[in-house]
């Protein structure tokens, strides 16, 4: 699997995207590819703050319901709406079009630190 | 292939209820009324009254009883074959217990009866409560909740009312990665912090993990033991040392009883606080939610914050004391599901201490023995000893793309109920199998016969085992469909 080389990732299978402040928050292909076939995705609304490491949210499949953890903190900018009607899009697009929320970072900082893509990949390999 | 277990046979389609129905049809006849009728609307005020159900189905007796007689052929049930789910989820209820439910004083007590014409129930809960105890190991019990998990969130509550008679209520509450979901579920109800403690490579509690993570921030560590794994905590002693050293306490999730009655006592390992599932080791009915019983065992310390009413003996009568001003307060109606507490007692009079031991060794010697003959043909993460229940891996049939929610419904054509799919979390593509005490040498032998062909299927026809149940009156369910669009409730065409 292609993981972006721009993104960056925790140890939960989060990635995070940062641009001008704003960051881009998803799951990867791996963490859907365990959960299996998503059912329901549980987001904040925009306003709302998440802290970095805690949960903000948690994602569905038939197999289990796994929280999701913020790999930054700051305020909730933007939820993705498509998720609420089709969170299949989450199997299939979860590096683009299946983003969860957008977070306005209160400490951009805290993104070198996370795992980058090759990063990544060797912890997953090691994980599976 | 068909195997020898199972063969095919009639299953009566049915329509459901609401559609059988004949507008009109009645399945009784009244006399005429020999008392002046009254007008219920003038009675009750029209807003209270109505002319016709709507959908309301309208059959005959013998309708109703085909109907619900159909559909309870359908099902798999513990008195059809083993459920490798074991007691975690049921166990087979013996029907003593029945028997000793239905006698007349105690089916139709009554809870509001005066406590002078309730002593005999009375009695029944006193003599669980100190069957329980000793069981336990433990200085004192309630037998209020009623169920597994209404029994954590009661004793986290104990936990929780203690140390705030000690001035703070604490923040955090650990538990190991193997942990129950309804343990983290319970901290965060009892307004706790979670925090996850990692397994070492043998399945256990890390004790220097656990060292680090406990601080005077720390309320309680939740263990289940033996743990999810099947596999007896160790160092539980070492553990809970641990814990109280930091003024902290060591809460057991008794789902797993099943593997200690009369061998072990959480009292005597350092348990401060646990709950029983009487719907599990104990043996009543479980399923369709309840009704269960979860009492909660406490050390001395915490029994003042018991919920109300407590038991009592005074002058010779039994009486209930609600003088308990450091008290949780209620946490069930009356003292809980007291038809639960009857069956409870009978399975525990009917065994003995002497026969809860031998069903214990039983339940153990019979999941070691499934270990035993399926290891050559599934990966086993934790390969030691196990205690009532042993867990495998799909790893090896994963390789071939069948997981182990597909092994669980082929097992359904071999005339078996799936075995626990994917728990424990913390081993990949679990399968979770418990047997039980009460599984002969023969249903065993049935078991690994099934599960061992299903592995060389998944060699040789992966197809039929992706494909599976073959042999049900339904296919596989499209559980995801089912799941972003739900239909949960009839209406006619």
């Amino acid at each position: 699997m292609n993981y972006p080389e721009k993104y960056r990732y925790t140890k939960e299978h989060e990635w995070v995207a940062l641009e001008d402040g704003i960051a881009t928050i998803g799951i990867t292909h791996h963490a859907q590819s365990e959960l299996g076939d998503i059912v329901y995705v549980d987001l904040p609304k925009p306003g709302a703050s998440v802290e970095k490491g805690k949960t903000f949210g948690s994602v569905e499949s038939v197999k289990a319901v796994s929280d999701i953890y913020a790999p930054v903190g700051g305020e909730v900018t933007e939820a993705n709406d498509l998720l609420a009607t089709k969170p299949e899009k989450l199997n299939e697009d979860p590096h683009g079009a299946a983003w969860l929320i957008r977070v306005r970072a209160s400490n951009p900082e805290e993104f070198p630190h996370l795992m980058d893509a090759a990063e990544y990949q060797t912890y997953v390999g090691a994980e599976s | 292939m068909i195997p020898s277990k199972v063969r095919r046979h009639l299953v009566q389609n049915e329509h459901l209820i609401f559609e059988q129905s004949s507008p009109g049809k009645k399945g009784y006849q009244l006399p005429a009324l020999d008392v002046p009728e009254v007008d219920s609307v003038a009675a009750l005020g029209a807003g209270n009254v109505r002319a016709a159900i709507e959908d309301f189905p309208e059959v005959s007796e013998v309708e109703v009883i085909r109907h619900f007689t159909r559909l309870s052929t359908w099902n798999y049930a513990i008195d059809l074959g083993m459920y490798p789910l074991g007691s975690c989820t049921m166990k087979y209820n013996p029907r003593i217990n029945e028997a000793v439910a239905r006698i007349e004083g105690l089916a139709w007590a009554h809870p509001y009866q005066p406590e002078s014409l309730s002593q005999g129930a009375m009695e029944v809960t006193e003599r669980l409560e100190q069957a329980l105890l000793e069981i336990t190991g433990l200085d004192a019990i309630t037998l209020q909740p009623a169920a597994g998990a209404h029994g954590e969130l009661t004793g986290i509550l104990l936990v929780r009312a203690f140390l705030e008679a000690q001035g703070s209520p604490r923040k955090r509450i650990l538990t190991p990665d193997s942990a129950h979901g309804t343990n983290p579920a319970t901290a965060g109800i009892a307004g706790y912090e979670v925090r996850n403690i990692r397994s070492n490579d043998q399945g256990m509690i890390d004790l220097e993990e656990l060292a680090r993570a406990v601080d005077s921030d720390v309320a309680a560590l939740m263990v289940t033991n033996p743990n999810t794994l099947g596999v007896f905590e160790e160092n539980i002693v070492k553990a809970a040392d641990i814990l109280h050293a930091k003024g902290a306490m060591v809460y057991m999730d008794g789902a797993n009883m099943n593997a200690l009655v009369g061998i072990a006592r959480p009292g005597d390992f350092g348990i401060d606080v646990m709950h029983l599932n009487l719907h599990k080791t104990f043996s009543t009915p479980h399923g369709g939610g309840g009704p269960g019983g979860g009492p909660v065992a406490v050390r001395k310390h915490l029994e003042p914050f018991l919920p109300v009413p407590r038991l009592r003996r005074l002058n010779d009568a039994l009486t209930w004391d609600y003088d308990r001003p450091q008290s949780i307060g209620k946490v069930k109606a009356f003292y809980g599901n007291f038809g639960v507490l009857v069956r409870a007692l009978a399975y525990i009079y009917a065994h003995g201490g002497p026969g809860l031991r031998n069903a214990t060794v039983d339940a153990v010697l019979n999941a070691n023995y499934l270990r035993h003959r399926l290891r050559p043909y599934f990966d086993l993460p934790y390969d030691r000893p196990n205690m009532h229940e042993v867990v495998f891996s799909d790893d090896r049939q994963a390789a071939k793309g069948v997981r182990t929610g597909d092994m669980a419904k082929r097992l359904i054509d071999y005339g078996f109920h799936p075995y626990t799919v994917s728990f424990p979390l913390i081993v990949h593509g679990a399968l979770m199998i418990e047997p039980t005490e009460t599984e002969s040498k023969r249903e065993l032998d049935q078991f690994v016969e099934a599960m061992i062909a299903i592995a060389s299927e998944v060699d040789d026809e992966p197809q039929t085992v992706l494909t599976a149940p073959h042999m049900t009156r339904t296919t596989k369910v499209d559980e995801v469909t089912a799941a972003r669009k739900p239909i949960v409730r009839w209406r006619p065409a």
